[in-house]
């Protein structure tokens, strides 16, 4: 198992580039998720391939360690009720309030994009009409490139993607499946740290789920001060069902009592 | 809720069945689509059938024909499961009736996952 030094310093490193904490307790996944590189670097174990590292202090090395350690559970429609939401509040509201605008949407800390693809599907009717723009951001960089590519294996595409939603926006690639070029014509994926300046912007909606959560308050709070900058007064958040902005960031409201984790910037009232 | 398994196979029909079994299903297994049908004609009401597709005597796409011809059957899920996975086939079995399609191999999840997509798993938050 990895040594109490090692972690130390593999979760500072994490923490300083990502802002993912990673408290003890965590050895199992440090040691789980770069046992891989430190085998691909012809090192006897996870330790010996953080005291390289240390001492190389090489930046693409401690990249792929922060890849390694970033990289989150994502799949097709994760949760649903979201989507539902989606298009049946937040997006007619939207189209009520600006009728003839592009819908911007960011699908912050994408991982391989499943979820800004998720959306370009939900809103088939403004993808078709080119009336969506979705930006999907990851910090780690081999999940960025993999959302571009937009090709899923059977595994994958078998978790969440109905069938008659399958045929109408993939298509067979070898073994594995690839979303339309209508889909990808919506969206835009790219590098982006949460703790940095918003990516673009104004967002009509954010989807920023199951992200807080790895953040201690202080993150929490930058976090969700950035997003609120990147998005416009009347927009809309979505959070993870287990994530509230309630005593971390009292400028946003909970919508209505939705079991989805919608949140609005309460400024607009003065918009 | 009641599945009807449907396999050639007697080791896939026990993969999906033990998918199906913490998900809240009773299972009854067929081996080809015409023993299926005669359990469904005996009167045996189901939820779901999940389908293979190539199987002796009657295949799981004929099956899936001649379930939907009987309106007494209207209510009843049908999901292929199989290693077929060409678009075109998919394609054929939702226009024939199938509601869902699950490509092998697949994990216990993907069952859980497409029986949500079906609205026949609700899990508790």
């Amino acid at each position: 198992m990895i040594s109490v030094d090692s972690f130390r310093w593999v979760s500072d490193v994490v923490r300083t580039r990502s802002a993912i904490i990673l408290d003890s307790g965590k050895e199992y996944l440090v040691e789980s998720r770069l046992a891989p590189l430190a085998r691909d670097g012809g090192f006897s174990d996870v330790d010996a391939f953080v005291r390289s590292l240390r001492a190389s202090a090489s930046f693409s090395a401690v990249e792929r360690v922060v890849d390694a350690l970033t990289t989150n559970e994502t799949s097709w429609f994760r949760d649903a009720q979201p989507f539902k939401l989606l298009s049946d509040v937040a997006v007619p509201d939207i189209m009520r309030a600006r009728p003839s605008s592009v819908l911007n949407v960011w699908s912050a800390a994408c991982s391989s994009g499943q979820e800004a693809y998720s959306v370009a599907m939900e809103l088939e009717d403004l993808t078709r009409m080119g009336r969506l723009k979705i930006f999907g951001s990851d910090i780690n960089q081999a999940m960025v490139d993999r959302a571009r590519a937009g090709r899923y294996s059977q595994l994958e595409v078998n978790r969440g993607v109905p069938a008659p939603l399958l045929v109408k926006h993939f298509k067979r690639s070898g073994v594995d499946w690839e979303v339309s070029p209508l889909l990808k014509s919506v969206t835009s994926f790219s590098r982006h740290n949460l703790l940095d300046a918003a990516p673009g912007g104004p967002f009509d909606v954010v989807f920023l789920r199951n992200v807080l959560i790895y953040f201690d308050l202080d993150t929490k709070r930058k976090v969700l001060s950035r997003v609120r900058n990147a998005m416009r007064p009347d927009g809309f958040l979505f959070l993870g069902a287990a994530e509230t902005t309630i005593g971390i960031d009292d400028s946003f409201e909970r919508v209505g009592n939705s079991r989805g984790s919608i949140y609005r910037p309460i400024s607009r009232r003065g918009a | 809720m009641k599945a009807l398994v449907i396999d050639d196979s007697r080791v896939m029909r026990k993969i999906v069945s033990s998918a199906l079994a913490p998900l809240g299903f009773e299972v009854v297994e067929a081996s080809d689509g015409k023993e299926a049908l005669d359990i469904l004609a005996s009167g045996v009401e189901v939820d779901l059938c999940c389908i293979d597709w190539n199987m002796p005597v009657m295949t799981g796409y004929e099956f899936v024909v001649e379930v939907r011809k009987n309106s007494y059957w209207r209510d009843i899920t049908l999901m292929m499961v199989t290693t077929e996975g060409q678009h075109s086939q998919i394609v054929k079995a939702l226009a024939a009736g199938a509601h869902e399609y699950l490509i092998k191999p697949f994990t216990p999840d993907a069952v859980k996952s497409k029986l949500q997509l079906l609205g026949l798993f609700v899990e508790e938050v």
